[in-house]
């Protein structure tokens, strides 16, 4: 059968699963929803919470990235996961605790001020909305690829079915969708990956496959990655470092405490029924995590050699442009690979020499689906690729679009400029700014700042620098105040908004950043997507020095922190009502 | 409150030991073998890995995830010696 068949087949089955299961569990437990709320055993929360989390930035684009990265795409995969033991440990169990529904919530009552709720709100919005950005690109390249039409022209296709999918709404909500999301997700990952790593090595399963040897020979498959691309001139695929180890530290740091300050995936611990099933529910959330992001290394480097091996075979005989495989004409069609015939030989030559390179673009993002066509797997495979790739972009497009909507209509309307609004209006407002955050985020995807994974690393940085510390001093600094606090989050939010927009444009519009995206402009050699780190010590900083300038915390704000502290006697912490479903 | 002051700060001291203890683990895992140190560890070979780009694209995954539950099963046990826990 025809590829784009078979992809719109499979990818309609799909949707129709969703919206199955969707109908089917609001019509059986509609009451249960609300009253039990949190009746939602660890391990189901944790498959569910694998499945928001895991987006267009970890399905299509951190293979692609780490494959040209090689070690240095290593960031994406520490710091993604490691982020879940902070979670875990210094966060989700004390949040949960609480009790309450949105993250600016905690800050406004913790903090004692509407200040500080309003200055989260707006810390939450920068994120979500940076990282939406990363799901449109990813969303574009997949439609433009399936639909065979250029990536602008995707995009916009992508932007009309996030709008539908996230204005129908509920179905988010329900965990049951997101564990088939799941399920659809790490099939499609999977699956390709152990028919590469068996075609390859010979070993099934790929973690395994990608410190074998290759099939019928001595050499170790990385040994000979290795090889392939020293020898056009690349760095060395296993050594390769992210610019420096400073770098890599700071990047490393910024996505996992990224990770523990975005709001979306918080906001999954407070819908477990008790503290304990908190914890445990982070570490089942991150061994569906892990399931996908150890297997995305051996992607990588084998999508790498094929590659490599298919366009420029290392024994000189290169691939004649005529005879190009339909995989890579089809990827020229939506203009993310370009072969540019330098020297007129028409044979295409791919070095890391910019004058001769021919292949004058290839897009990171387009690795991972292209990946299966390239080793020639099966057409069904490759349209179970796609679909993955879309339920990961759309699921968490959408949930991160509910996130917004909820701060603005919730923490901000409802909560702080009109009180007395009435439910129907908190509605529409909810659904107004989600057609707004989709537009802005959709028009800034023209021209992402970043491949798909860069973009959301900045969104990991503004949520780092913002979020995370005023969370944690909250829990783990009785002293710190609302002064604190909040000039913390303006100082830690601004100084990395303005290290980014310095260098990749203001509002990421290239042409209007002063210092240029150039590493010699750079703070020690940091690029912006890491930044979030160093605003995160300096909203510490900030936050601890005017803390202890400015009166302490009123005392039952300090009660409040002992009683969040112990996970007992807390029958009067949950206030989960009809009015406040989970988000 | 039932509970008294001391006991809740002793089980807070405790859970602050534990919590210290094992993000030691896991700094020295991600930062010091997959990062810090991984020259040094890519000087051993383990099958087609080198010890180093395995910590920072393999083992150091593996560690988050143990981390988490022990983190999980310890503090369960501390919930229940200061009686503490949610029953």
């Amino acid at each position: 059968m025809e590829l784009q068949t078979l992809t719109f087949i499979i990818v309609g089955i799909t949707f129709a699963i969703y919206i199955g299961i969707a109908i089917w569990a609001r019509a059986g437990t509609t009451s249960e929803f609300y009253v039990a709320g949190g009746g939602i055993h660890p391990v189901a929360n944790g498959m569910a919470t694998a499945a928001d989390w895991m987006s267009a930035a970890s399905f299509i684009s951190m293979a692609g990235l780490i494959a040209f990265y090689g070690y240095g795409g290593s960031v994406f995969l520490m710091g993604w996961t490691g982020g879940y033991v902070l979670l875990a440990m210094l966060l989700a169990p004390y949040l949960r605790k609480f009790g309450k529904f949105t993250v600016p919530e905690f800050i406004g009552d913790r903090y004692y001020s509407k200040t500080a709720r309003v200055v989260a709100v707006i810390c939450l919005i920068v994120a979500s909305v940076t990282y939406v950005i990363g799901q449109m690109k990813g969303i574009g390249v997949a439609f433009s690829r399936f639909l065979e039409v250029d990536y602008n022209t995707g995009l916009m296709s992508g932007m009309l079915i996030v709008f539908i999918y996230a204005v129908l709404g509920g179905m988010k909500g329900i965990t049951y969708t997101q564990i088939a999301q799941y399920c659809i997700l790490i099939f499609a990952y999977t699956v390709p990956a152990i028919f590469i790593s068996l075609n390859l090595t010979g070993n099934p399963i790929p973690q395994l496959g990608l410190g074998s040897t290759m099939i019928g020979t001595e050499t170790f498959l990385l040994d000979r990655l290795d090889q392939v691309v020293t020898e056009l001139g690349f760095a060395e695929y296993t050594t390769q470092a992210r610019l420096s180890t400073l770098n890599m530290f700071v990047y490393t740091m910024s996505l996992m405490i990224g990770t523990a300050g975005l709001p979306h995936v918080i906001i999954r611990f407070f819908t477990v029924p008790k503290v304990s099933d908190a914890r445990k529910s982070a570490g089942w959330a991150l061994v569906f995590i892990a399931i996908l992001y150890t297997t995305a290394p051996a992607v990588a480097a084998m999508a790498r050699l094929n590659l490599m091996e298919t366009i420029q075979p290392a024994n000189g005989q290169n691939l004649s442009y005529e005879e190009r495989p339909s995989w890579f004409k089809n990827w020229e069609k939506t203009g993310l690979l370009k072969f540019e015939d330098k020297n007129n030989d028409g044979l295409i030559q791919y070095t890391s020499d910019k004058a001769t390179n021919e292949m004058v673009k290839v897009d990171r993002d387009i690795m991972v689906l292209a990946n299966p066509e390239i080793a020639k797997l099966p057409n069904w495979v490759i349209a179970l690729v796609a679909a993955g790739g879309l339920a990961a972009a759309l699921s968490t497009a959408a949930g991160l679009l509910l996130a917004i909507s909820s701060s603005i209509s919730h923490d901000l309307l409802k909560g702080v400029i009109k009180p007395d609004i009435s439910e129907k209006g908190e509605l529409l407002a909810g659904r107004i700014s989600m057609a707004g955050a989709i537009v802005l985020a959709g028009y800034l995807g023209f021209n992402p700042p970043d491949f798909a994974a860069g973009t959301v690393a900045l969104a990991f940085g503004l949520a780092a620098s913002s979020i995370f510390p005023a969370l944690m001093m909250g829990i783990f600094n009785k002293r710190m105040n609302k002064e604190g606090a909040i000039a913390g989050m303006i100082a830690g939010l601004s100084i990395t908004l303005l290290y980014v927009f310095q260098h990749k444009g203001i509002m990421f519009v290239a042409s209007t950043s002063f210092l240029g995206d150039m590493s010699p402009n750079w703070f020690f050699g940091i690029e912006p997507n890491a930044f979030g780190a160093i605003g995160a010590i300096v909203n510490f900083a900030v936050a601890t020095v005017v803390s202890k300038v400015t009166a302490e915390p009123p005392e039952h704000v300090q009660h409040l922190v002992d009683d969040i502290r112990v996970p007992g006697e807390s029958g009067s912490a949950r206030h989960l009502t009809p009015d406040h479903p989970p988000a | 409150m039932s509970l008294n002051r001391e006991k809740a700060n002793a089980y807070w001291q405790a859970n602050i030991r534990l919590v210290l203890k094992l993000l030691m683990i896991w700094f020295i895992v991600a930062f010091g073998c997959s990062i810090i140190f991984v020259d040094l560890l890519n000087t051993i070979q383990i099958g087609g890995y080198k010890l180093g780009f395995w910590f920072a694209q393999q083992g150091s995954m593996y560690v988050f995830v143990i981390l988490t539950f022990y983190y999980a099963k310890k503090i369960g046990q501390l919930d229940r010696e200061f009686g503490v826990d949610e029953e």
